[in-house]
């Protein structure tokens, strides 16, 4: 178990750093779809397997579908290879992420891992009816108001698709 | 889990691999025999007795093709586009339950591959997968007909998945489980779901064609107007893949249609023949050995029947139109998913408070 938690983990990490290095974006976007996958890998690992296949479901099925999409359409790739990044945007994004490194050490320094109570661990709670459960119990109102916020961006999306009077379409 | 038990997985999964990809081959025998029927020709009758052997010879023909890659395309992914589909195509049988429990040795076998409690998300989530394989294949051709192919099916798998899980919803509140055994066990003998679920079934069946990329959905590969759609670069067994995938889609959403409207493996008066049989071979185990072998045919014919209608289906009806489609799927099929969730709820809460 623990071999498999370390192979998911250094895979996730090695697909990440794909998304970030490879020149292609229909690439990067094969490696995200791949770093999801394992993203699953670890739900199931934790018992989780309601999380696993609505991660699967919503983002490697239908976000990156979108966003595959959108790349297929402008067709990137082969403008942007050529051109070269300038020393300012280099240097700036050197301090950038050198400072990101540094919030996250000074942050992550003094952490420690909390106990785990073996004994008194429900194993079940990843399950799909526990998780149902909770969600519209404990936490119905955080779980409405996503799904109001939901609404509201679906309402705009359709607003922004919507055709204006007069506007011609081919 | 004990070595026996996974010895007895392991060949029951081979088992069921085996006869999806048999069930693939001969689909692609019987489409053409049935367009021959329906439009009154003879079909392949040259090789073997009918033409019995022609997807043999057809494969042949695939394997022994040159294997072009064209030179502006990218490669890897252009090869690794069709494997995509096949992989995905086959991924998903895995946990449809075929039939009820064999009695071996006093030991129960499930003729399921893995009983999980998500199993109708699994399945949904292995169908949102399948249109990479298509996407990536036609992205990699650097065509533009196939790259339109690709965005074509990209966006014709999310708009009609949306309502295909609508759908899927109502039932899913019936049962009150997601577990494909669990669904299959509470439509036991002729207590079918199709009987509540007319409407949804209807929805699921139409999603279930444009999924599959089936006539009169087939607008990613219309040749009429995109040459191929995104299998034009493709020729040899690379194309072969992507035709055997497609009938592995279409065996799966037949199986899948069966198990959750058409009662899977059940079939009327199982218990009363169950009783009988046990009645008079004096013995409960082979009485229930029987009455699960017989609803694991019961199960096949289903099946067999949805396969025929997607034939059926596809020599009959002429393709839509894309705005058509597009029109149906969001403007028709999720509204009308919307009102059979409003009304199964409805219906739910009345019968709790009623009876």
């Amino acid at each position: 178990m623990e071999n498999l938690f370390y192979f998911l983990s250094s895979l996730t990490l090695l697909c990440a750093l794909m998304v970030v290095i490879s020149k292609n974006p229909v690439h990067s976007i094969i490696f995200l779809i791949i770093t999801f996958f394992t993203i699953s890998g670890h739900y199931i690992l934790l018992n989780a397997q309601f999380l696993a296949a609505v991660n699967i479901i919503v983002y490697a099925g239908a976000i990156m579908v979108l966003f595959l999409f959108v790349i297929m359409f402008l067709n990137m790739g082969k403008d942007e290879r050529d051109q070269k990044t300038s020393v300012i945007t280099k240097i700036t994004g050197a301090i950038a992420g050198g400072l990101l490194f540094v919030v996250m050490i000074a942050a992550l320094k003094d952490a420690t891992l909390q106990p785990v109570d073996v004994d008194n661990f429900n194993s079940q709670i990843g399950m799909v009816e526990n998780l149902g459960q909770l969600l519209f119990t404990k936490y119905i109102l955080p779980f409405e108001l996503a799904s109001v916020l939901f609404l509201v961006a679906m309402v705009g999306a359709v607003m922004l698709g919507k055709k204006e009077t007069g506007e011609r379409h081919f | 889990m004990e070595s026996v038990d996974l010895i007895y997985k392991a060949i029951y999964i081979l088992v069921i691999f085996g006869i999806t990809l048999l069930i693939a081959t001969y689909s692609t025998y019987f489409e053409r025999k049935i367009a021959a029927f329906i439009q009154d020709r003879v079909g392949p009758n040259r090789a073997g007795p009918a033409g019995l052997l022609q997807p043999l010879a057809d494969a042949g023909k695939l394997f022994f093709k040159e294997d072009f890659i064209p030179a502006k395309a990218n490669k890897a992914l252009f090869v690794i586009g069709p494997g995509i589909a096949m992989l995905v195509a086959t991924m998903s049988s895995a946990v449809i339950p075929f039939g009820e429990n064999l009695i071996v040795d006093g030991r129960e076998i499930w003729l399921q591959a893995i009983n999980v409690n998500i199993g109708v998300l699994y399945v949904f989530g292995v169908v949102s997968l399948g249109v990479y394989g298509l996407m990536i294949g036609g992205w990699a051709s650097n065509n533009k007909f196939s790259l339109l192919g690709a965005i074509r099916a990209a966006s014709q798998n999310i708009s009609y998945e949306l309502a295909m899980g609508l759908s899927l919803i109502a039932v899913l509140m019936m049962t009150g489980s997601l577990s494909l055994r669990e669904i299959a066990e509470q439509q036991h003998g002729f207590n079918w779901n199709i009987w509540y679920q007319p409407l949804g079934f209807i929805i699921f069946l139409i999603c279930a064609f444009a999924e599959t990329n089936r006539t009169p959905f087939d607008l990613p590969e219309s040749e009429a107007e995109l040459i191929g759609g995104y299998h034009t670069e493709y020729g040899s067994m690379k194309l072969g893949m992507y035709l055997f995938a497609e009938y592995i889609n279409i065996f799966v959403a037949s199986a899948v249609m069966a198990t959750l409207y058409f009662g899977a493996y059940n079939f009327p008066f199982m218990l009363e023949l169950e009783a009988w049989l046990a009645d008079m071979l004096d013995s409960v185990v082979a009485a229930n050995n029987i009455v699960t072998m017989i609803g694991v045919g019961v199960m096949f014919a289903k099946i067999f029947f949805f396969i025929f209608f997607f034939m059926w289906v596809r020599w009959t009806l002429p393709r839509f139109r894309y705005d058509q489609l597009m029109k149906l799927g969001w403007q028709i099929l999720i509204p009308l998913a919307i009102l059979n969730v409003v009304l199964t709820g409805g219906a739910i809460l009345l019968k709790e408070h009623l009876f």
